[in-house]
């Protein structure tokens, strides 16, 4: 009794791509899986490896599973999994994309002593005074004095950037970058409508607002045109 | 039912205890029953600056542990006709001998009895801090023109703001010397209020009257001559809900010599 097959292999220039039926059960792909992929092995000891993408359609594999899936294939000589892709995701994880990719905003004087967290982009309307912090895992906007602490991009994100009406902090942070206000400060010139960013030699930069729109452009999330 | 206004600052030596026994008062000039509560306990010093030192039997932590009544240890200010009195700090205990829930009970039976609770507060964020503000209605954030300053009082306007019972704190800026101001080397009025971005409800001028008028237990309300004075009896009035202008900052100049240098546009 052959049924159609669960598990499909095919051939491209970037390497393997096994087709996963997502219909079948667990156990019976990760069987199916084993044989097939021993009855086509040819030890080839001089072939250099080979990238494998698993595509699983609309199963839901959890972390443990990946995992077996990616020993199972990792067993055969010569074979590495690139990546295992799958249509669908845990909500959890879902929801934890939206609130990265979401713009919080929040309108409050962060003074000092006090710290504000974010996971994504932080739209803040009024003052971080000095002592105060804000954290975000995206960009930072502040319609206000920035006299405090800020730190973008705090998951590990060296495009984020931080804007604010009156650029005054005592330090900024993006990602690992750390920069601090100059000891001496010259003659108070006003700090006005500015953004730092992380150049490519991984120093803060402080520049114009303006010149944001041309060094990071994926800022613009406004479908189409006008 | 009166209400309580607890006097704050985080860091010591702004003037708390100062614009406590003032802004009493002047309560109490404007015909207001005011009871004064002296919460630094370990280190009071309300009594002195008001002049009832050699009265106190009883203290707050007696009242609190139920060893005498309230109106036992309130002390009566001779000066006002049944308006003022002190409830003095304990001096041989410390912070830790009374806690914001017996604050709580306090505040409410003073609130009975008199229109204005004046609650001079410790200076930092702990223990003491918490059980001046626990039964506070209303919150009077004291500062000086200097950065440490309006630093400490950043902080602790955003540990008021947290408290759901206490009004959005008011500011008082003491301790101001116009000279400095106007040179530059010290912060001005402006620069603190957008800072703080709090309501200012007074400015009180730096003036050797003060001291001297507190090492005499005769807080400087009282005599109706002083600059600093007049702004403790405004902010008295800007407290009963009166609006009361600034005081400018300058220092009043009435010779002939700088009239003529007025005149002639002479700075």
């Amino acid at each position: 009794m052959k049924k159609t097959q669960n598990v499909l292999i095919k051939g491209t220039k970037d390497g393997l791509t096994l087709h996963l039926d997502d219909q079948c059960s667990y156990e019976k792909l990760k069987m199916e899986l084993n044989e097939k992929l021993t009855e086509n092995q040819r030890v080839n000891e001089d072939h250099p490896l080979i990238s494998v993408s698993v595509k699983i359609g609309n199963r839901f594999l959890t972390d443990v599973q990946q995992e077996e899936i990616k020993t199972i294939i990792r067993q055969k000589k010569n074979l590495v999994v690139g990546s295992i892709d799958s249509n669908v995701i845990a909500k959890s994880d879902a929801e934890q994309m939206m609130r990265e990719n979401e713009i919080v905003s929040v309108a409050r004087i962060i003074r000092s002593g006090q710290v504000l967290e974010v996971p994504g982009d932080l739209l803040l309307i009024g003052d971080v005074n000095p002592g105060g912090k804000v954290v975000a895992g995206g960009n930072i906007f502040i319609m206000g004095a920035l006299k405090g602490i800020a730190h973008a991009g705090a998951n590990g994100n060296s495009n984020a950037v931080i804007s604010a009406s009156l650029m005054m902090p005592t330090q900024l942070r993006i990602n690992d970058a750390i920069s601090r206000s100059p000891d001496i400060t010259g003659d108070e010139e006003k700090r006005e409508m500015e953004c730092a960013y992380i150049d490519h030699t991984d120093q803060i930069i402080i520049d114009r607002l303006q010149a944001l729109m041309h060094l990071r452009p994926n800022l613009t999330r406004l479908e189409g045109g006008f | 039912m009166g209400e309580a206004i607890v006097v704050t600052s985080g860091k010591g030596g702004v003037g708390k205890t100062t614009t406590s026994a003032n802004i009493g008062t002047a309560l109490a000039l404007q015909g207001k029953k005011v009871c004064l509560v002296d919460t630094d306990i370990g280190l009071r010093n309300l009594d002195v600056v008001m002049g009832l030192e050699n009265r106190i039997i009883y203290d707050l932590v007696d009242v609190v542990e139920g060893r005498c009544k309230i109106h036992q240890a309130l002390v009566k200010d001779k000066r006002f006709e049944d308006l003022l009195y002190l409830l003095p700090a304990a001096q041989t205990s410390d912070k830790s001998a009374v806690n914001p829930e017996q604050m709580k009970v306090l505040m409410e039976s003073l609130k009975q009895e008199y229109d204005y609770i004046i609650i001079d507060c410790p200076a930092g964020i702990e223990q003491g801090y918490k059980n001046a503000v626990a039964g506070a209605d209303r919150a009077i954030v004291v500062t000086t023109p200097e950065v440490s300053a309006v630093r400490d009082a950043d902080r602790i306007i955003g540990l008021l703001e947290k408290e759901e019972n206490v009004a959005p704190p008011k500011l008082v800026i003491n301790r101001i010397r116009s000279h400095m101001m106007k040179s530059g080397d010290m912060l001005d009025v402006d620069e603190i209020t957008t800072h703080l971005s709090i309501e200012l409800i007074g400015i009180v001028a730096d003036d050797d009257e003060v001291i001297r008028a507190s090492n005499h237990g005769e807080p400087i309300a009282l005599n109706p001559n002083s600059r600093a004075s007049i702004a403790y009896r405004n902010i008295a009035r800007r407290i009963l809900g009166e609006s009361v202008p600034l005081q400018p900052l300058d220092e009043v100049d009435t010779g002939v010599f700088s009239k003529l240098k007025k005149f002639f546009g002479v700075k």
